[in-house]
C-alpha cells in the first residue's frame, strides 16, 4: 500500500524533471520581461503586459494547439529547430517542459514584478555613485534585493507545472514514460475500468507533493527576510 | 582650484536657477531652508539627475556641459556620495559594504582602508550586518564606504538629519577629523545652521531655487540674508581665530580674534591651534567706554561700521539693533542691543566701542576650526 508502483515513481519523476526544466528554461526571460514591464516605458508595453498574461485567460487546450502550430515539425519554429539542430519538442518531455513554462510564464512574470517594485531604486542610485554601471548594479543589488520574490515565482510556476494538464496533452500527447506526468497519470487511471484506487493514490501523491512545495516556499522566503535583515 | 556649477532645471514647484562657484578642498555647505532645492542640486552634481541646462565643472574637469552635449555618467564621475538615509546594501554586512566601493574605485586609492578605518572608528562593525548598526553607526559606514570608492569630491546630502542629537553630536566630530586630515573636497547640505558652523569653510546661501548669497564663513555670518534664514537667538559673528595659550589664573583658553583676545572654556589645546568661535549677538554687550569692575572676562576693542534695526523700522527706535564691530584683521562681532541704548550712548558709525562677553555664554560655542588654507576671502 505504501510501497509506490513503477509507474508512480516514474510519473512523479517525470513531473519533476518536468518542472524543473520548465521554470529554469522560462525564469531568465521572465526577469528581462518583468524588468522591462516595471522600469521601462515604450510604445506597445500595453500590448507586450496582455500577450504575457494570456496565458492565464485562454483554455489550456488552446494553448497547447497554438504550441501545436508553431513548434510541431512542420510549424514554422518546430522545422526550423528539427532542420538546424536536430531538437524535436513534440510528443517528448522538453516539449512538455515548454507548455508547462508558458503557462506558469504570467505567473512567474507578476510575482517577479511585485518584488521588483519593492526594490528600493535608492540603493541602485548609490551604487552608481560607487562606481557601478547599469549591469553591475542589476547583478550586484537588484538582483540581490528581489531574491526572495524570484524565489516565490520560481516556487509557484513550479508547482504549477507540477499541475499542468490541458496543454501538455494538447501539445505533446499523453506517452508513458515520456510525456505522461502526474495529472496525465491520474486522469489516465480514471479512464480505466476499476482505476479508482489508483487515481486516489496519485492524488493524494499530488496533494503531498504542493504541500511540501509550499511548505519550502515559506521556508525559503523567511530564511531570505532574515539574510536581507528585513 | 574650485568646483563651478552653473545649472537650471525646471522642477513642479519652481524653477531650480543655481550658481556657485567653490574653492577646493574645503567644505562647501549648501544650507537653505527645506525644499529651496539643494538636494536637487546636489543630485544634479552627482549625475542621478539631469539638468535642462547648464555646466559643472571640478578644477579642470567638465562633468556636464548642456552645451557641448557632454554629461559624463554619475558611475563615472568619481564623486562619491552619503545619502541621508546611508543607504547601505542591505544584503551585505559592514565589511562587504566597504568592500563594494573599494572594488570599484576608478582613481588609484589616496585614502586607504585601514586610515578610513582608523578615522571614523569602523574596526568593531565590520562583522555586523547593516540592520544591526545604530543611526549613528549607519552613517559612519556611508561614509567610509563614499571614501573607499576614492571620490575627488564627496556630497554629503543632510547626512545627520535622520539623527538625534546625542547621534549627531557622536558624527560631527568625525567630519570634522576628515575635513582637517583629507584634502578632499566636500558639498555638505543642510537646513541646521549648527552643522554648518562647526563643518563649513564656505557657505552658498540659497532660497526657492536659487543661490541669494555665498563667501566664507566669516564673512556670511554678518551678511543680512543669512540672518534672515536662521531666526535671531541664532544670529552672530563667526570668527576662526587662534589659540595663544592658557590663562593661567582663570584656567581658559586665550584666543586671538582680530585684534583683540578673547577666553573661552575648552580643552588643552596647543598654542597655534584654529579654533572657531561664535559670538551670539544677543550675548555681546557694547560699552564705549574702557570697562572696568565687571565680571565680564572678555572685552575687544573695535570700530562701529554699521548699525541696523533688528526688524522693519529704524536704528535707534523702539525694537533692538544690531551693531557690527569691526575688530581688525577681516574679523567683526554683532551685538544686539536696544534701540533707546543706541540713543542713550550715542552709538554711532566710526566711534569707538568695547564688545564684552561672558566666557560662559561661549560654552558650545567653541569648535576646532578647519586648518588653514582656510578661506579664500569671499568670492561672490
Amino acid at each position: 500500500m505504501i510501497v509506490p508502483t513503477h509507474q508512480e515513481v516514474e510519473a512523479l519523476e517525470l513531473s519533476l524533471s518536468v518542472a524543473w526544466r520548465s521554470v529554469v528554461f522560462s525564469l531568465p526571460p521572465a526577469i528581462v520581461i518583468a524588468w522591462v514591464l516595471t522600469r521601462r516605458r515604450f510604445v506597445g508595453k500595453t500590448l507586450l503586459d496582455a500577450l504575457v498574461h494570456l496565458p492565464l485567460v485562454l483554455p489550456p487546450v488552446a494553448v497547447g494547439y497554438v504550441l501545436l502550430l508553431l513548434f510541431g515539425t512542420r510549424g514554422p519554429i518546430g522545422g526550423w529547430l528539427d532542420r538546424s539542430f536536430g531538437i524535436v519538442l513534440i510528443f517528448t518531455r522538453n516539449g512538455a517542459a515548454l507548455a508547462t513554462a508558458v503557462m506558469s510564464f504570467p505567473l512567474m512574470v507578476r510575482a517577479i514584478r511585485i518584488s521588483l517594485e519593492t526594490v528600493d531604486r535608492g540603493l541602485e542610485d548609490a551604487a552608481r555613485t560607487l562606481g557601478a554601471g547599469p549591469l553591475d548594479r542589476f547583478m550586484s543589488v537588484t538582483l540581490p534585493l528581489m531574491l526572495p520574490g524570484l524565489l516565490a515565482g520560481a516556487i509557484t510556476a513550479f508547482s504549477a507545472a507540477l499541475g499542468e494538464f490541458g496543454a501538455v496533452i494538447t501539445f505533446v500527447s499523453n506517452i508513458p514514460g515520456e510525456t505522461r506526468t502526474l495529472p496525465l497519470a491520474l486522469y489516465s487511471a480514471l479512464q480505466e475500468p476499476g482505476g479508482e484506487h489508483a487515481a486516489a493514490r496519485l492524488a493524494v501523491m499530488s496533494v503531498v507533493l504542493g504541500l511540501g512545495g509550499l511548505l519550502l516556499s515559506e521556508w525559503f522566503a523567511r530564511r531570505v527576510r532574515w539574510m536581507l535583515g528585513r | 582650484m574650485s568646483l563651478k556649477v552653473v545649472v537650471e532645471k525646471r522642477l513642479e514647484s519652481f524653477m531650480l536657477d543655481v550658481e556657485f562657484n567653490a574653492p577646493t578642498p574645503g567644505i562647501v555647505a549648501l544650507f537653505g531652508p527645506s525644499g529651496c532645492g539643494k538636494s536637487t542640486t546636489i543630485n544634479i552634481i552627482a549625475g542621478l539627475l539631469a539638468a535642462d541646462r547648464g555646466q559643472i565643472s571640478l578644477d579642470d574637469d567638465v562633468l556636464l556641459d548642456t552645451r557641448r552635449q557632454v554629461a559624463i555618467a554619475a558611475e563615472r564621475r568619481g564623486i562619491g556620495y552619503v545619502f541621508q538615509d546611508a543607504r547601505l546594501l542591505p544584503h551585505l554586512n559592514v565589511a562587504s559594504n566597504l568592500g563594494y566601493a573599494q572594488r570599484r574605485a576608478r582613481r588609484a586609492p589616496y585614502v586607504s582602508r585601514e586610515r578610513v578605518l582608523a578615522m571614523l572608528d569602523l574596526e568593531p562593525l565590520l562583522s555586523r550586518r547593516v540592520h544591526q548598526l545604530s543611526g549613528g553607526e549607519r552613517q559612519r559606514v556611508a561614509i567610509g564606504r563614499a571614501l573607499l570608492s576614492q571620490p575627488r569630491l564627496l556630497l554629503l546630502d543632510e547626512p545627520l538629519a535622520a539623527l538625534d542629537r546625542d547621534r549627531r553630536e557622536e558624527v560631527l566630530p568625525y567630519l570634522e577629523t576628515l575635513r582637517d586630515q583629507l584634502s578632499i573636497p566636500m558639498i555638505y547640505v543642510s537646513h541646521q545652521f549648527d552643522e554648518v558652523l562647526r563643518l563649513a569653510t564656505h557657505i552658498v546661501l540659497m532660497q526657492s531655487g536659487t543661490v541669494v548669497a555665498e563667501g566664507g564663513i566669516t564673512q556670511m555670518s554678518l551678511d543680512p540674508k543669512l540672518r534672515g534664514l536662521i531666526g535671531p537667538d541664532a544670529v552672530g559673528a563667526v570668527i576662526d581665530g587662534t589659540v595663544i595659550g592658557e590663562d593661567p589664573a582663570s584656567g581658559l583658553t586665550r584666543v586671538q580674534v582680530g585684534n583683540g583676545e578673547i577666553k573661552v572654556e575648552a580643552a588643552r589645546l596647543a598654542a597655534g591651534t584654529r579654533m572657531r568661535v561664535q559670538l551670539l549677538a544677543r550675548d555681546v554687550i557694547v560699552s564705549t567706554r574702557m570697562p572696568q569692575h565687571l565680571s565680564v572676562r572678555n572685552s575687544v576693542q573695535g570700530v562701529i561700521t554699521a548699525i541696523d534695526a533688528d526688524g522693519t523700522g529704524k536704528a535707534g527706535g523702539v525694537g533692538s539693533d544690531l551693531v557690527s564691530i569691526d575688530i581688525g584683521a577681516g574679523a567683526s562681532i554683532l551685538a544686539r542691543v536696544t534701540g533707546a541704548a543706541t540713543r542713550e550712548l550715542e552709538l554711532a558709525v566710526g566711534t569707538s566701542a568695547w564688545a564684552l562677553v561672558k566666557a560662559v555664554s561661549l560654552r558650545g560655542h567653541s569648535f576646532p576650526a578647519p586648518s588653514p588654507p582656510l578661506e579664500r576671502g569671499g568670492a561672490t
